[in-house]
């Protein structure tokens, strides 16, 4: 096809030209479009993917570095560098950062590479739909930190969002609301493409029960997304008018309850923190079986228990709330059924162990990553099991120890996933392999440093240090010193993974269509780099599946 | 279907309207909140978002009307739009889940307790906030914010508005039986009783919200009975509209010779829709104005 012809194929399908004449079998031949409305006006899964990536990364800078803010303030007891304002703006900022602009937009992207190639699609299911999701993500989030520059400051009440707290923000706060529903948009527009290219886009023979675990695990996810995301657009929408428009849903004055909040933010919440972990396991269930060399050791109670964890995920809600005074029957009904859920996750954890049970095991960078997962997301889930007890939970609550918690499970959870995954398929993304050296040491030094930032708040948050504070007890100084110094030392390794990036995008030794010796599945069966447009004719799963 | 695509998916290129649907997102957002704050040209900003969207939709679904029409599309996208639609409604369905959850826990739960019922730490706030605070629903809260109001009876404008609703649905229905036998002008005329009933109903809906504002001194801000009140309604009423808006957009492409017995996405999409909005009303009909 000559170049001319290659040019073709794009307009003939540009938006309001209708040229059916064409077949639709030569037309996606051609490459991407140049320049920068290549980016914008993308519909292809592979770009878009890259798009969401990219952007996810260049948050988690930014997310880090309010992170490095609220430790360098906490390096030391009193009040040093920021004040106490702009330190709860900080606490509030990274968590809305860091779960709506990184971790979720690296799941969405991580799903726009990987899932159309894994179910052998030609792409997602609603293209047009996909791209828009993607440039929602920029807009919203230009609304959200625009807010640190307002005169009355950037949302500093917690990314819980609480009200009456929350209610007492400045003129920013309409523009916080916004921002969450904004994001909100992406997202189920999102999760509704991903669920319609599950359901729809599979090549023949490719089963529900022979699709890789990523795929069910982002399934699932996204059918949380879409059962949750409304309610959370309920919930602040409801903040909204008892701040502007005069009602009283969390006015105990007006007959509401402010507590009433916490019921039906916590109803997404809680769903919201699998939504963080659950495509995370479907990497490590793609991972270990390639570097164990043996296939994934139990894939059906993989997939039930990634099912019940999502079942469980809606009844667990007000475990976040067993200091709000709840009837005794509320408080055992959420402690029974919240430790109910470490059954499906040991379920997952013996599966991954007892995959790589006298597996041919090699540790390259993506395999560290993952057992680095496995046993740190371990950590953090036994502390949660500990958090769950809700005698135990009355001492710990909006503690130090519940930050050490959901960090074991997010920082070496979720986000150690995302870099396995990166690292696991940028073989496949760039076509070239990725500075093994580097990458070891990106792992240790991660590795290391985390500890060390996270280890020490189980112990001074027993000890009562209390979270969202800019100061604390003089006792606790040796410990938070510590945490402040892992943190610097975890921050700054991160730019190691951004040269590592950069460095295989830019060249290296070429990489093969199978990348990794033992690595199973439809992606696998593609050049690296993956061509601009894969599996235009379905392509035959025989040989090629993960099971 | 035949189209020369039959074999392989329509993945379109070059897609220019969702960042104008973006842009226009934020224009609206933005100029939503700074009007909210009575910050300078807020308002102005928001129309202007509203506009940029109303455009955005205007050419995206213009965009995707033309290539049905011309036969670009398969059966297996079709299916993707069907699916897409269904999963949009369940998460319309999970937003009014949302502010029937707040009606629920604030009558079963934090009302009474509010009242001194529940035992245990319950009476505490009633106690010692709220004392002699007597709770019984239709409630303003211990602060009668809003002051003395009128509860919204059920016999009314509400049950007409009921019937109104259900009979569309039946219309909506015969319609859909119209297009597919391939009776399109059929389609047309039941569609158009289907829309006029809707829009009777907001028109019934804005009525009974004057008469609640003026007759009842029922508000927005009359606790938490006007707010649950005029939220769930309100909410399901702009669903109405954009139900109804949905439903004329299928009017006059039947009168433009669109759909087929066999090709009509849009047609049941917006049904689905309605019906949506349909089965709402009745649950805010039981647990609004009747309970």
């Amino acid at each position: 096809m000559s170049a001319d012809n290659a040019h073709d194929g794009v307009t003939h399908h540009a938006p309001g030209d209708h040229a059916p004449e064409h077949g639709h079998g030569d037309h996606d031949e051609h490459g991407p479009a140049s320049g920068m409305m290549r980016w914008i006006t993308t519909t292809n899964h592979k770009d878009i993917g890259s798009l969401y990536l990219w952007f996810s990364l260049i948050m988690f800078f930014i997310g880090g570095a309010m992170a490095l803010v609220i430790r360098a303030e906490l390096f030391q007891p009193g009040i040093q560098i920021v004040d106490p304002m702009f330190f709860n703006s900080m606490t509030t900022m990274h968590a809305l950062v860091m779960i709506f602009g990184v971790v979720m937009p690296a799941f969405v992207g991580l799903a726009n590479w990987m899932i159309p190639m894994m179910i052998g699609a030609p792409d997602m299911a609603l293209p047009r739909l996909n791209n828009w999701s993607f440039w929602i993500m920029p807009f919203a989030f230009a609304i959200l930190l625009s807010t640190l520059f307002m005169d009355s400051g950037g949302p500093a009440g917690g990314w819980t969002l609480y009200p009456p707290l929350s209610l007492q923000m400045g003129d920013s706060f309409a523009f916080v609301i916004f921002a969450i529903h904004f994001m909100g948009i992406s997202s189920v527009m999102g999760s509704i493409n991903i669920v319609a290219t599950i359901f729809n886009m599979r090549a023949p023979g490719v089963t529900f029960m022979k699709m890789p675990m990523f795929v069910w695990t982002w399934l699932i996810t996204a059918y949380l997304l879409i059962a949750t995301i409304p309610v959370l657009a309920g919930a602040v929408t409801m903040l909204l008018t008892d701040r502007y428009f005069g009602t009283s849903f969390f006015s105990a004055a007006g007959g509401g309850d402010p507590v009433m909040f916490q019921h039906i933010f916590w109803f997404f919440g809680h769903p919201e923190v699998y939504i963080l972990i659950l495509p995370a396991f479907g990497i490590i269930s793609s991972i270990i079986p390639t570097f164990a060399r043996k296939p994934l050791f139990g894939y059906d109670s993989m997939v039930y228990a990634t099912a019940s964890i999502a079942f469980l995920s809606f009844i667990v809600w007000a475990h976040h709330m067993f200091t709000t005074g709840m009837p005794l029957a509320g408080s055992l009904f959420f402690m029974m059924s919240t430790m109910l859920i470490s059954v499906p996750t040991g379920v997952k954890v013996f599966n991954w162990v007892a995959t790589m049970w006298r597996g041919a095991m090699t540790f390259e960078t993506p395999m560290l990553f993952a057992i680095g997962f496995v046993i740190m997301f371990t950590i953090g889930g036994l502390s949660g099991l500990m958090l769950a007890i809700t005698p135990a939970d009355i001492q710990y609550h909006d503690t130090y120890f519940v930050v050490a918690h959901f960090h074991y499970v997010l920082v070496p959870g979720a986000i150690y996933s995302i870099m396995a995954a990166t690292y696991y398929w940028l073989p496949k993304w760039t076509g070239n392999m990725y500075d093994e050296t580097l990458g070891k040491w990106h792992f240790w030094i991660s590795t290391v440093f985390v500890n060390v930032l996270f280890f020490p708040m189980h112990f001074v948050g027993l000890a009562g240090m209390n979270r969202r504070i800019p100061d604390y007890s003089l006792q606790f100084a040796d410990w938070n010193m510590v945490a402040s110094i892992g943190a610097f030392g975890f921050g700054f390794s991160q730019l190691l993974f951004v040269w590592i990036v950069i460095k295989c995008v830019r060249g290296g030794k070429k990489a093969t269509a199978e990348v990794w010796e033992g690595a199973r599945g439809l992606e696998w069966t593609v050049p690296s780099p993956a061509p601009y447009h894969t599996f235009e004719t379905a392509p035959d799963i025989t040989k090629h599946m993960v099971r | 279907m035949s189209s020369p695509s039959a074999d392989a998916y329509y993945v379109p290129h070059a897609a220019r309207w969702p960042i104008v649907g973006s842009i226009g997102l934020f224009v609206f957002f933005w100029g939503f909140a700074n009007w909210l704050n009575d910050r300078p040209l807020g308002k102005e900003t928001f129309f202007l978002g509203v506009i940029v969207l109303v455009v955005m939709m205007f050419g995206w679904f213009g965009t995707v009307i033309r290539e049905s029409e011309s036969g670009t599309y398969n059966g297996q996208v079709d299916t993707s739009f069907r699916m897409c639609m269904m999963w949009f409604i369940f998460s319309e369905v999970m937003f009014f889940a949302a502010f029937f959850g707040a009606l629920f826990y604030a009558r079963v739960f934090s009302g009474p307790w509010l009242g001194g019922d529940g035992g245990g730490g319950a009476g505490v706030t009633n106690e010692v906030l709220y004392q002699g605070f007597n709770y019984v629903w239709p409630s303003n809260g211990p602060d009668r914010i809003g002051g003395e109001f009128m509860q919204m009876g059920w016999f009314g404008l509400p049950l007409i508005n009921t019937l109104l609703l259900l009979t569309s649905g039946l219309t909506c229905t015969f319609a859909h039986h119209a297009i597919r036998h391939g009776e399109r002008k059929k389609m047309v005329k039941w569609l158009a009783a289907t829309c006029a009933l809707g829009f009777i109903f907001v028109g019934l809906q804005a009525y009974e919200y004057y008469h609640a504002y003026h007759g009842l001194n029922l508000k927005m801000s009359s606790g938490i009975y006007g707010s649950t009140f005029f939220m769930l309604t309100g909410f399901h009423g702009f669903h109405v509209t954009m139900g109804a808006i949905m439903l004329l957009v299928v009017m006059f492409r039947g009168m433009k010779s669109h759909f087929t017995a066999n090709n009509h996405f849009a047609f049941e999409a917006a049904a689905w829709y309605w019906h949506f909005v349909d089965v709402v009303w009745l649950g805010l009909f039981v647990f609004v104005y009747l309970l």
